[in-house]
């Protein structure tokens, strides 16, 4: 089977769906394409109320903005195609589909947006292949998704924001959350989320790490330890805590093998989680007419996934002539000043000065190759 | 905080340290008790004389950091009212375990209201009495001491 479409969108959380409504308004057809049975990505496990304004839908929780996106792309009559993986991409932008885990097809497209997200890092210690180490993304899956609690005792590691909300949504299902450790010297996510477990008791032990899980069958014990200044155990610092469940929330990397495929120039910014496709401004890759946004460009939130999406879609419809050239820069304007907005204080600084960095080396490469086209 | 304010009725306390970008507790707020302006990355600033204390503003923390106190909820006690995200819900009267912000045990207190999670989309606030000598450390309640910790803790919330 072969299919057609102005725009395919690839991956259907916060930034693929609001490629989506942005492209499919103005009048583009545009299919987006996700290998889950739920549209929304990260946001259906998101059972927490949103930072951020009244436009990114502050204090609203994760899976119903998943909802209210969804809704608008029914309205501007995007396609989505559920259960369906994309596993290759040519650089014509030509897309191989597997549907359901047994047809075939491919999607054919001018334009292509690749919004397929970030994948969990893992970590490696003795014992860590025990049934009981997972994730704190599988875990967030299992409990929120799936409504199966994946362990009754939980030690968590790492204190980013994904370490700590996990943490507290694993209070809020039942589980007792025994301790956080982080190997760095401070809490790494926000404080307002670190108050929440700790005032319920939680213990965040900064400078600690997991050395050893260990159980028979599965987990019944990780010992800690703590860490010196070059991140090596100190001996003589090891505690033993008894829990059946180890999570694993270390950072995310962006997910974006499709890019490599179709021939996409990649640049390595660890702040932002390590190889990123280099875009421009507007969220174009090195390969013409394929753009790339949310965490696959580089790990962020939810908020700017969404506006990236829109910044992606502007591009594609300004190149198939479905905006005009004003119209396509007074909406760039007013998405990337909402991007400003979002990535300032201590969380968004970095961030910002990451993305620069990544417009201006798209730049380098775009004119050793002769020019933009 | 002014404590002639303080004691009239309840008033709006918020823990929010950093700055992070949102802005839903000045959007809510009618009286313009909350400022925190452009860019949004800026920390709520409050002005306790326009803080009618109706609490409309404590659900809609997606950092849960907003409480509100009232020192004179009787001539002993001071009350605290947080939001709520557990099951099962307290129940009015209860006596529960007031904890300070790294959920060290404080004493005991006793729930006095509890508006349910229909009401503001799935976050219970919930009041509870303490000792008015305990008023400044007072930040959260639980209801089984055995979930508390020593005092051993590495963690200190104020240090980063
Ligand atoms: C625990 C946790 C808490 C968070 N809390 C917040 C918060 O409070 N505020 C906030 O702003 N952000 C928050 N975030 C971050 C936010 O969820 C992510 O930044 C956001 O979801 C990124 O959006 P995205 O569209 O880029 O990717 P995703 O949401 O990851 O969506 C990508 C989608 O693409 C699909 N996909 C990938 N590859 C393929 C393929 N080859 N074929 C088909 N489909 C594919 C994936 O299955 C997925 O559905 C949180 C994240 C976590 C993990
Ligand atoms: S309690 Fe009411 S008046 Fe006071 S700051 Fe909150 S919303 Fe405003
Ligand atoms: S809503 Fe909560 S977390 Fe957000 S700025 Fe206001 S007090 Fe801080």
């Amino acid at each position: 089977m072969e299919k057609k479409a102005n725009v395919l969108v690839i991956g259907a959380g916060p930034a693929g769906l609001c490629a989506g409504i942005e492209t499919g308004k103005s009048g583009a057809k545009v299919i987006v394409i996700d290998e889950n049975t739920r549209p929304g990505g990260q946001l259906f496990k998101q059972i927490h109320r949103f930072f951020g304004s009244e436009q990114h839908h502050a204090g609203v929780r994760g899976f119903e903005i998943g909802e209210m996106l969804l809704h608008k792309c029914k309205e501007a009559g995007v396609e989505m195609m559920l259960s369906s993986v994309v596993w290759g991409l040519s650089p014509e932008f030509r897309a191989g589909v597997v549907r359901e885990g047994k047809r075939s097809m491919t999607i054919t497209a001018d334009k292509v947006i690749l919004a397929t997200g970030a994948s969990e890092n893992s970590l490696m210690f003795p014992g860590w292949t025990l049934p009981g180490v997972m994730g704190a993304g599988a875990a967030q899956t299992m409990m929120n998704i799936h409504r199966v609690l994946p362990g009754k005792r939980a030690l968590m590691i790492g204190s980013g924001n994904v370490g700590l909300i996990v943490s507290y949504q694993l209070l809020q299902a039942g589980c007792e959350v025994k301790a956080v450790v982080e190997i760095l010297p401070r809490v790494g996510g926000y404080k307002v989320h670190a108050n929440k477990i700790a005032r319920l008791g939680v213990d965040i032990l900064i400078s600690h790490t997991v050395l050893e899980v260990r159980g028979r069958e599965r987990v019944e014990e990780a010992i800690v330890g703590r860490g010196d200044r070059n991140l090596r155990p100190i001996p003589g610092t090891e505690r033993t805590i008894s829990v059946d469940l180890v999570c694993l929330a270390v950072g995310l990397t962006p997910l974006s093998e499709l890019a490599w495929l179709a021939g996409c120039k990649f640049g390595y910014f660890p702040l932002l989680g390590g190889f990123v496709p280099l875009h421009n401004r507007g969220m174009e890759t090195t390969v013409s007419g394929m753009y790339i946004a949310g965490d696959a460009s580089g790990i962020e939130e939810a908020s700017t996934a969404m506006e990236e999406g829109r910044l992606a879609g502007v591009g594609a419809l300004e190149s198939l002539a479905f905006i005009s050239a004003a119209e396509a820069d007074s909406r760039r304007k007013e998405i990337e000043q909402n991007l400003l907005m979002l990535r300032k204080g201590p969380y968004g600084d970095f961030r910002h000065k990451e993305k620069e960095k990544i417009y201006s080396e798209w730049k380098k490469v775009k004119e050793k190759a002769g020019g933009y086209h | 905080m002014s404590g002639k304010r303080l004691k009239k009725r309840p008033v709006v306390i918020i823990d929010c340290p950093e700055e992070i970008p949102c802005n839903p507790c000045e959007t809510v707020c009618s009286q313009g008790a909350i400022i925190i302006g452009q860019p949004i990355t800026n920390l709520p600033v409050t002005d306790e004389a326009k803080c009618t204390g109706c609490g409309r503003c404590i659900p809609v923390c997606p950092g849960l950091a907003i409480s509100l106190l009232h020192y004179d909820y009787s001539p002993s006690e001071a009350s605290l009212t947080v939001p709520y995200e557990f099951l099962p819900l307290p129940k009015k009267g209860q006596e529960v375990f007031v904890v300070d912000e790294k959920g060290r045990y404080l004493g005991k207190g006793n729930i006095i209201r509890v508006i349910p999670p229909e009401k503001n989309n799935r976050t219970s606030l919930v009041t509870f009495s303490f000792s008015k000598k305990l008023y400044k450390k007072v930040k959260y309640f639980v209801l089984k001491r055995e979930n508390l910790i020593d005092e051993t803790r590495k963690y200190e919330p104020g240090k980063k």
